[in-house]
């Protein structure tokens, strides 16, 4: 194990344990609070690592859905995973063994994805371990807090921190955004696909989960078709 | 029918462990095909851009602390700001606005 390359990822991922830590407070409290018990919650968030995933569960969970219904819509839900699967691992160290990849795999939430990605190296088992770890931590343990003493916390303060999510997509897309005029392109179609599809009544059968996936491969498929990468400038920017 | 917690916690499991890691492991080649790496290379900032907006501005209770948490995540991200700079000064933002709103 790589521990200069493991370090290096704990501190990448110390920002997203922080971050997650709020949004699973708050997936505690709402599980807690529609009839499962602390550890249940706990198990979950241990088992699931995804937010939007886990919270659409628990509402049907809650709603006592049949298990057709938990299974379809955690498909649609997390298909996203299948498509940023597949570009991770387009990035993956040689070294990566297969019982890596079946552990660390699962580690692969939109933030992990996204920081991973941002790296101009490829991405090693050890980078990936200490990348994950502090948000697993941060993810397992807001959900116990949030389950155990989510009332305590003023509404104020749990608003200012559902945020923070959004503000880790923020710090990743905009400095690329700033940097290269393809991925400008790419993202400002995704979100004017995004909130054609939110605000628009005639697509409001769309749910989130499908609506991520349309807007994502549309837009990377107009950046591809617009601006493809050639072999040269991927060089260039891994050496960078 | 009554529901068991168990099988709904191993349909959630099962369901997102198969879409997160099938294609780490079937991908193990390199992509040759050059629309399918720049595809493949846009795909974080798409989904980053489309699940941020509009979203972002229904994660606060209240629409206008959102905007200027927005706000301030973009020009501290613009001008360079870490991960967690970026996502504290947005939470900050939206703190203060919530106060005197």
């Amino acid at each position: 194990m790589n521990l200069l390359a493991f370090n290096r990822g704990l501190r990448d991922g110390i920002a997203i344990a922080i971050g997650y830590f709020s949004v699973s407070f708050s997936f505690g409290i709402t599980a807690v609070a529609s009839g499962i018990s602390w550890w249940q919650a706990v198990l979950i968030s241990l088992t699931n690592l995804t937010s939007s995933g886990q919270f659409a569960g628990i509402g049907i969970i809650a709603a006592s859905g049949s298990y057709i219904e938990m299974a379809i819509t955690e498909l649609v839900i997390n298909m996203r995973y299948a498509l940023m699967g597949i570009s991770l691992s387009q990035k993956l160290d040689p070294t990566f063994k297969r019982w890596q990849q079946l552990i660390l795999g699962h580690c692969n939430t939109d933030e992990i994805f996204a920081v991973a990605m941002s790296r101009n190296k490829t991405v090693t088992p050890a980078y990936m371990t200490g990348l994950a770890v502090l948000p697993y931590i941060g993810w397992s343990g807001g959900t116990l807090a949030g389950a155990i003493c989510g009332n305590i916390l003023p509404m104020m303060i749990s608003n200012a921190l559902g945020i923070m999510i959004y503000g880790m997509f923020l710090a990743i897309i905009v400095p690329a955004m700033r940097k290269e005029h393809p991925i400008l392109v790419v993202a400002c179609v995704a979100i004017l696909m995004s909130c054609i599809i939110h605000f628009v009544p005639a697509f409001s059968f769309i749910t989130d989960g499908f609506s991520i996936i349309i807007c994502a491969v549309a837009a990377s498929a107009v950046g591809a078709l617009l601006y493809p990468v050639s072999e040269e400038e991927e060089e260039a920017e891994h050496a960078a | 029918m009554q529901h068991n917690y168990w099988i709904y916690l191993l349909i959630m499991f099962a369901v997102t462990y198969l879409v997160r890691v099938l294609p780490l492991v079937v991908f193990r080649k390199k992509i040759t095909n050059r629309f399918v790496r720049s595809f493949l290379a846009y795909i974080p900032y798409a989904v980053l851009a489309a699940m941020t907006f509009p979203a972002v501005f229904f994660a606060v209770d209240c629409i206008p602390a959102a905007a200027a948490g927005v706000i301030a995540a973009v020009i501290v991200a613009f001008k360079g700001g870490s991960l967690f700079t970026v996502a504290a000064s947005a939470s900050v933002v939206v703190y203060v606005m919530l106060l005197i709103l």
